[in-house]
């Protein structure tokens, strides 16, 4: 009897507690919530310094999250979105329901310069073409690669944002040129898939020689399985990036909280988890700092990316060519 | 009349109750998602091609696994062997995956690098390349083909073995049997196979874009994710989704036109009499059929096991976790189904001409997952934190899409109850709980039991509804396989395949089990 009654008391006491933590509710994409992504070690660092309950919410992945947001509209739970990336920015700005984050970040090394009143970079990388190091003969830009018998799988660029990378990374490369570039790659697309996951996994499983990855891919397998046999192919076009981002949205009841988050997103305590769990580079995380095994990734020649207004005006356009390109 | 007007008005209450709900259901979130349109959008000619792509490859699916069915389930009615009930369980999974999984056994054994193309090189043979047409249809008949098989052998077991014992008295041959029970059964049970089939097919997404080789191969349900995701454009999300309710009605009214309704007479529920005319060369023949399509079944399956053992024991708890919360979305879900398939059968089962109530029936299965679960969120947000509500929801949702197979399952024995049993129930004054319980249910235990095995194992395997709802700790099983799978951790996410895998077909068997009689 004397237990229950400490008990009740302990549960009184920690559920009082609850009610006055304010809740920070961040909403991103699904591998980023799991237990191997960053989102565990990011919550127990933030809610270590930040007397908050820090929420993450896994929806999908980035164009599902926009979604989301769109259909919540103003009512939206979310204090913060992470995991935009800039092909997405210009929909997700227009839609009104983000607000500025009047913050001048310091220490940012992208490859690119950063401008963006609304939202702030968190991790970034290079699309690129992962093989095994066994392949015979690696192509070096798209041209040989549509010239060659390599086998490759990608992803839809309608259902996933590395499919859309991909569409805008040739569209940036070649502009006009674009279809030529599909019709040549359309013998050498074993097949698209819904999503990432798929594409890796069909790799994995053999069924393509190459896949559409990031240049960072091979670091999990050299510093999670410990097995250097795989690499990414430098193109000579140079790398379209994708620049992941987040920002606070204007209907926030935790506005000062959002405010810190996206403060938190850019220190060391935060940028560390990146590398191997995101397995992405951090966005303000000086090369010296990265881990062992980042130093045997190729580091493209140059780094293409499209401007999100540049991005939103291409992309219907880009996507017919690719349509009609592969549907011949 | 009075006596008679009573109990009949209840149970049609009850049924038509049930098919407004189901009504509401789907056609309600496809509503909310219209409404929510900011300017009504128009069929473009990418738009035509997917229908035209989603039509050819569902049509092709169904008539190939409908008709590969017949012989499977044929062999599988007629012999007793060792093991028959677990081959029975173990055949039925492929239909019971979650997509994906099933589409990595079956490129682990037909793939560029399966193991058909191993062979294939090691005797000098050119290997083979599914992706494409052929590799859609492939998977959608792995995939269906243990579906069509279950419907029939229900068709086949329920002939009452007095009608085998007669025929086999009257030195019937195996043309007469053909002829006079086989033909018929088929007649009854087919045109509704097929039309499930082409259903399932139509909304077909991730297999007909991962085995389709690409843009050429996309489906309305792929419109529908573009229309969604990409442009955000609700107007044509739900016009294309009112598409895929016209195919299902349009195919619906086709299907039901060729339907003739067997009239066996009723039995005592004895145990099945050996079928007659049964010569070696039938035995041999039959052997041979089931030989094909346990290897063709489950390979794939073996292959994914294979892959899944050796991680298995080293999942972390919270995959441990959400396989017991996906079990329990699963129980709600095949209790709901059972609550909404009885009321809808009874009600069907009454009538001759019940082609619309059918295909109301169908929607579950036609309408497509995306945009019920977007209008469902749509509908929901205002009301309630959608997160609280993913697992109900979830449950509800695949409640609904079990309903075709139920009722597919349940209306021809519950017609064949009410035929034989409903004179003799109302000459006694039975009420219509009474005669539910006495006169139908016992009959009705074998497609219970099947139906709410699937309602179970479809919840089990869901990964559409969740996904839109997902919330912090309510991950089930797919969703966390999904995202070992997105973190590069492939071996995990094959153990969580394979614990799926077996969960699934643990729950399906309990239900399935619960409900056979005399095998």
């Amino acid at each position: 009897m004397k237990h229950t009654i400490i008990a009740t008391g302990l549960i009184a006491t920690a559920s009082m507690a609850t009610a006055d933590t304010p809740v920070l509710t961040v909403y991103t994409y699904d591998s980023f919530v799991s237990d191997w992504g960053p989102g565990p070690q990011i919550e127990t660092a933030f809610e270590a310094t930040c007397g908050c309950d820090l929420q993450f919410v896994g929806a999908g992945d980035g164009a599902a999250l926009l979604a989301r947001i769109r259909l919540e509209g103003a009512r939206s739970a979310a204090d913060v979105v992470l995991g935009l990336d800039t092909n997405l920015t210009a929909a997700a700005r227009q839609t009104g329901l983000f607000a500025p984050h009047g913050m001048d970040p310091e220490g940012l090394t992208l490859p690119v310069e950063w401008t963006d009143d609304t939202f702030l970079p968190f991790d970034w990388g290079y699309f690129a073409f992962v093989h095994r190091t066994d392949m015979a003969t690696v192509p070096t830009d798209f041209e040989s690669l549509a010239a060659s018998d390599a086998r490759i799988v990608i992803q839809d660029p309608r259902s996933s944002t590395p499919g859309l990378g991909l569409l805008m990374w040739v569209d940036a490369a070649y502009g006009d040129g674009a279809g030529a570039i599909w019709s040549g790659l359309a013998d050498n697309i074993v097949t698209v898939t819904p999503g990432w996951s798929e594409a890796y996994g069909l790799f994995l499983e053999g069924e393509a020689d190459m896949v559409l990855s990031y240049t960072t891919s091979p670091a999990y397998h050299l510093i999670a399985e410990e097995d250097d046999g795989f690499a990414a192919a430098p193109f000579d076009e140079g790398h379209y990036m994708q620049v992941e981002v987040a920002g606070m949205l204007a209907g926030s009841d935790q506005p000062d909280l959002a405010a810190a988050f996206l403060d938190f997103m850019l220190t060391e305590a935060f940028q560390t988890v990146i590398p191997t769990t995101n397995w992405m580079y951090p966005a303000a995380l000086p090369p010296s700092a990265l881990p062992d095994g980042f130093d045997t990734l190729i580091v493209p020649s140059e780094a293409l990316l499209l401007s999100p207004e540049a991005a939103a005006d291409r992309r219907d356009a880009a996507l017919a060519t690719w349509q009609s390109a592969l549907s011949q | 009349m009075a006596i008679r007007a009573q109990p009949v008005s209840g149970l049609r209450g009850a049924g038509i109750f049930a098919c407004a709900l189901v009504l509401c259901a789907t056609l309600g979130p496809l509503v909310a998602v219209a409404v929510r349109a900011e300017a009504p959008g128009g069929l473009g000619p990418a738009d035509w091609a997917a229908i035209r792509f989603t039509l050819i490859q569902a049509a092709l699916s169904a008539v190939f696994a409908t008709l590969l069915a017949v012989p499977v389930a044929r062999a599988l009615a007629r012999r007793r062997f060792p093991g028959r009930g677990a081959l029975i369980t173990l055949l039925g999974a492929p239909f019971l995956l979650p997509v994906i999984v099933a589409v990595l056994g079956l490129l682990a054994v037909f793939g560029r690098n399966g193991w058909v193309n191993h062979g294939l090189i090691a005797v000098g043979l050119a290997p083979i390349d599914i992706y494409g047409l052929p590799g859609v249809v492939l998977a959608h008949v792995f995939l269906n083909l243990p579906l069509a098989v279950r419907l029939l052998l229900q068709a086949w077991l329920a002939v009452p073995s007095e009608r085998i014992r007669l025929a086999a008295s009257l030195g019937f041959r195996p043309a007469d049997m053909r002829r006079h029970i086989e033909t018929a059964l088929l007649w009854e049970t087919l045109p509704g196979l097929l039309l499930l089939i082409f259903l399932i097919c139509t909304t077909s997404f991730a297999v007909a874009l991962i085995l389709g080789g690409g843009p050429r191969a996309t489906t309305v349900e792929l419109a529908i994710y573009q229309a969604f995701r990409f442009e955000f454009d609700l107007g044509r999300a739900a016009l294309l989704g009112l598409v895929q309710v016209a195919l299902c009605l349009g195919a619906g009214a086709l299907a039901f036109r060729f339907v003739r309704l067997a009239r066996f007479g009723g039995g005592l529920d004895r145990a099945p009499h050996p079928w007659p005319g049964d010569s070696a060369a039938r035995r041999v023949a039959d052997g041979v059929v089931l030989l094909l399509a346990t290897v063709f079944l489950l390979l794939p399956l073996a292959a994914v096991a294979a892959k899944g053992v050796a991680p298995l024991p080293g999942l972390p708890p919270h995959v441990w976790e959400a396989a017991a919360r996906s079990v329990a979305v699963a129980l709600v879900s095949a209790c709901l189904a059972l609550a909404l398939a009885l009321p809808i059968a009874a009600f069907i089962a009454r009538r001759t001409a019940s082609g619309i109530v059918e295909a109301i029936g169908a929607l579950g299965i036609a309408v497509s997952p995306l945009v019920i679960g977007t209008g469902a969120f749509i509908l929901l947000f205002p009301l309630a934190d959608p997160a609280r509500l993913a697992l109900p929801v979830t449950g509800a949702i695949n409640a609904l899409v079990a309903l075709p197979f139920l009722l597919r399952a349940l209306v021809p024995e519950m017609r064949s109850a009410m035929a034989l049993y409903g004179p003799l129930a109302e000459a006694l004054g039975m009420t219509a709980a009474q005669r539910l319980r006495h006169a139908i249910l016992p009959r009705l235990k074998r497609p219970l039991g099947f139906g709410a095995g699937l309602a179970a194992a479809f919840s089990m395997g869901d990964l559409g509804v969740i996904a839109l709802f997902s919330a912090p700790g309510q991950g089930t099983l797919p969703l966390e396989m999904y995202r070992l799978m997105g973190s590069y951790r492939t071996d995990d996410a094959q153990g969580a395949a394979l614990l799926l895998m077996a969960l699934t077909l643990a729950v399906f068997w309990l239900f399935d089990r619960s409900g056979r009689v005399h095998d």
